[in-house]
């Protein structure tokens, strides 16, 4: 531990993340952030030293993601700043808590275009939930306080502490300082107050519209997962008995292998979770937030289905898509609300919903997710790749992805029952995510299997980070789908642009992962056939003491199905090929369809 | 009369913020990745040197005002927010307007005075004054003013209060 009572703001810094429970940090030091990287040496905080400032930002996403305990990240001044734009960009969209510690320039030479200044709280205004510059070394407690609070109430997002170098080296008298208990003092955030608790009135009438719905869906988002919500949303879906689908934000929140789980909605997601959603006469959206890659085109969207839609973030509710009720609130507390509402209401007050599960359970049958087998000779199937991999693990094994269609196959192939078992790049869709964030979600959780799931240009994006989890000894295991192409641009190159395959091809033969992973520390598994996946998977299971690439080498050719184009319905969705003649005939109204437009 | 004469696709909201460093581009930054379009802004310390008050006008054609609220509440630094109802406020705004005399010097004065506009400073054959009043009015006094000559011209922005008992 640090002193117990700090009188230099460089100390009070590191006293203050300790006194926020910070257990593990990530980052990079270097000039302007210096004088509090010495007292970290007496600190109780791990610091896990990276390679690149903005793996240090997606570790503490990974963290964050896995532990539910804000991330934490520090790096210098100038270029460590700019290279954290990208991750607090990520955790901004995906409202991750975290908070990023950067150095700045010393007080006198902010404004004088000094050797690597630049102007951070300007640059990440945009990509932040607040920022703050201190200015006072007597301030950093309560600062810290403040940030810590901002980034794990209400909707969660990055919070960024600035600190120029002069409030925090001893040697300058404006480091000075006497500490106190950030909880001894009160905060000075008059604008901040989170509403926590949904309207009462508005969830009964919620619950009321709920009994009504003949085809409801529950429509659930990342926001269930922040708000640890997982448990009570189980037993509202059971207790109204409504097909659950989950966003790519909330794979996990909800158990894939539970019979109302339908899964992910969306441009890729499956037939029968997207088609629930469009011909639902009632949407329950619980933390999510109609973003366009579910929605598809707007005006097409559900057309017949009336909106309840409950978010902590007020600015969510009719931002996308007009509601019938719209609750400001936690989901885990509105959702506990509908609960004891629809208890009180009784099963008897509740629509017949047979129809409805009949009919949701058909599509199920009738368009499962497929592929076609590899013939001998061919490259390995990336979604065959995927399933070998879920079945090689436990179900609690946490899956970091990048973003791509690897990503797209993982959500898709991989089956979800546990919260906080999948973490990815969801709103940014930040290429290079999936190494580091493994790295986080393992120093954070340091007894579960962590699997990253890869793409080749994710891979070279990134994976210096793998030195990284060598050195600090935090060993993961990565997936890499190698189809030496940039897949998913391909993909819309193949689909969208007649096959002008512009710029995303990389290489069949460079790099080397094999001994790229090995000259990191890691292990290097080259597999090409099929046969060879599962020993490979169970190979790499039984490697505990460094990390493990194993790359299979996909078939370029493979694209993501189902799919809906770009600017096209959800009720134009694109199936695998082999499923295109069924489609046909349930456009010609070959289905019961409960009379619902389609 | 108390109607503004402005297009009603533009709205007056008054925000109080905290009195610090950053904010107002903070505000000002929100609108543009927004998309918001501002009209017009006046920012001053309240009667509490601890916040300040911004009033602006939104052009909110394409975007519903509740979006614009909901995103300005959500900075961390804006205390509070609310839409003016023009009905339901005063409205002010300051104009400086340097004229030509000319030879219709007598015509001129007639209008400054109906007006009862000030003769801040005179000189080179140009009239300096000062008019606030309510937006309208302003655009007002400025069509009569256009020609005889208009050299030179800033207006404020609007600031508002609610009206008393309302």
């Amino acid at each position: 531990m640090t002193s117990s009572n700090p009188n230099n703001g460089g100390e009070a810094l590191v006293k203050s993340l300790e006194y926020e429970g910070v257990d593990v940090m990530f980052g990079l030091p270097g000039g302007a952030i210096l004088p509090v990287y010495d007292p970290i040496l007496d600190s109780s905080i791990r610091h896990v030293l990276v390679r690149h400032e903005q793996g240090a930002g997606h570790m503490a996403e990974g963290y964050a993601h896995a532990t539910g305990k804000p991330g934490v990240c520090m790096v210098t001044s100038g270029p460590a700043a700019t290279n954290v734009v990208t991750p607090l960009a990520d955790a901004m969209l995906d409202s991750v808590p975290m908070v990023c510690i950067t150095g700045q320039v010393p007080l006198a030479a902010i404004g004088t275009d000094a050797f690597q200044e630049c102007d951070t709280t300007g640059i990440t205004m945009a990509v932040t939930k607040h920022n703050f510059l201190v200015t006072d070394a007597q301030d950093i407690p309560r600062i810290i306080h403040e940030a810590f609070h901002i980034a794990t109430t209400g909707r969660p997002g990055p919070v960024l502490v600035d600190i120029p170098k002069d409030i925090v080296d001893p040697t300058n008298p404006k480091s000075t300082m006497t500490w106190y208990d950030p909880d001894s003092i009160p905060m000075e955030l008059p604008g901040y107050r989170p509403v926590m608790e949904g309207d009462p009135a508005l969830i009964e009438e919620a619950a009321a519209l709920i009994a009504q719905a003949e085809r409801p869906v529950l429509y659930v988002g990342g926001g269930v997962l922040k708000a640890r919500a997982a448990e009570p949303l189980l037993k509202l879906a059971e207790l109204l008995q409504i097909p659950v689908v989950t966003t790519l934000m909330a794979r996990g929140a909800f158990p894939d292998r539970h019979e109302l789980c339908l899964g992910m909605p969306g441009m890729h997601g499956n037939y029968t979770a997207v088609t629930a959603m469009q011909k639902s006469d009632l949407l329950i959206s619980l933390g999510a937030r109609f973003d366009d890659r579910v929605t598809g085109k707007l005006d097409g969207f559900a057309p017949t289905a009336k909106i309840i839609h409950v978010d902590i973030d007020p600015a969510e509710l009719g931002k996308v898509r007009h509601y019938n009720i719209g609750i400001q609130g936690d989901c885990k507390l509105v959702i506990e609300g509908l609960i004891e509402v629809t208890e009180k209401l009784g099963a008897s007050a509740q629509a017949d919903r047979s129809d409805w599960r009949s009919t949701v359970s058909g599509w199920q049958e009738k368009f499962p997710l497929v592929y076609e087998n590899s013939l001998p000779g061919d490259k390995l199937k990336p979604q065959f790749v995927m399933e070998q991999l879920r079945d090689g693990n436990p179900h609690d094994t946490i899956l970091c992805s990048g973003v791509g269609q690897h990503q797209m196959h993982a959500s898709q192939f991989w089956k979800f029952d546990h919260p906080y078992t999948w973490i990815n790049s969801g709103g940014l869709g930040t290429m290079g995510f999936s190494i580091p964030a493994a790295i986080g979600a393992k120093a954070g959780m340091p007894d579960r299997r962590v699997w990253a799931v890869d793409g080749d240009g994710n891979f070279q994006m990134t994976a210096q980070e793998l030195v990284t989890a060598t050195v600090e000894d935090i060993p993961i295991k990565v997936a890499l789908f190698n189809n030496s192409y940039l897949g998913m641009v391909r993909q819309w190159q193949e689909m969208f642009y007649d096959e002008r395959f512009s710029e995303v091809h990389l290489s069949d033969n460079v790099p080397d992962y094999v001994k790229w992973a090995e000259a990191m520390g890691a292990v290097g598994i080259r597999v090409e056939s099929p046969e060879e996946v599962a020993p490979a998977i169970a190979k790499a299971n039984e490697i505990d003491d460094r990390s493990v690439v194993v790359e299979f080498v996909t078939d370029a050719r493979e694209n993501v199905f189902p799919m809906v184009p770009t600017g096209k319905t959800n009720s134009e969705l694109v199936v695998d090929p082999s499923q295109q003649h069924l489609i046909d005939g349930e456009a010609s109204g070959g289905d019961a369809g409960n009379g619902a437009a389609s | 009369m108390n109607v503004s004469a402005i297009s009603p696709r533009w709205h007056t909201i008054a925000a109080t913020v905290e009195n610090k460093p950053g904010v107002l581009a903070r505000v000002a930054g929100l609108f543009s990745r927004r998309g918001f379009n501002i009209h017009s802004l006046a920012v001053a310390p309240t009667e509490d040197e601890k916040f300040s008050r911004i009033t602006f006008t939104v052009d909110i054609e394409g975007t519903p005002l509740d979006q614009v609220v909901k995103q300005l509440d959500k900075l961390i630094n804006v205390v509070d927010i609310s839409e003016l109802d023009p009905a339901e406020s005063v409205e002010r705004e300051l104009m400086l307007v340097i004229v030509e005399v000319g030879e219709q010097r007598k015509e001129l004065m007639e209008i400054v005075e109906d007006y009862r506009a000030y003769v801040l400073n005179e000189g080179d054959g140009k009239l300096m004054l000062s008019w606030s009043a309510r937006p309208a009015r302003l655009d007002e006094l400025e069509a009569r003013l256009r020609p005889f000559g208009i050299v030179d011209m800033q207006r404020t922005g609007r600031v508002a209060l609610p009206s008393l008992g309302t």
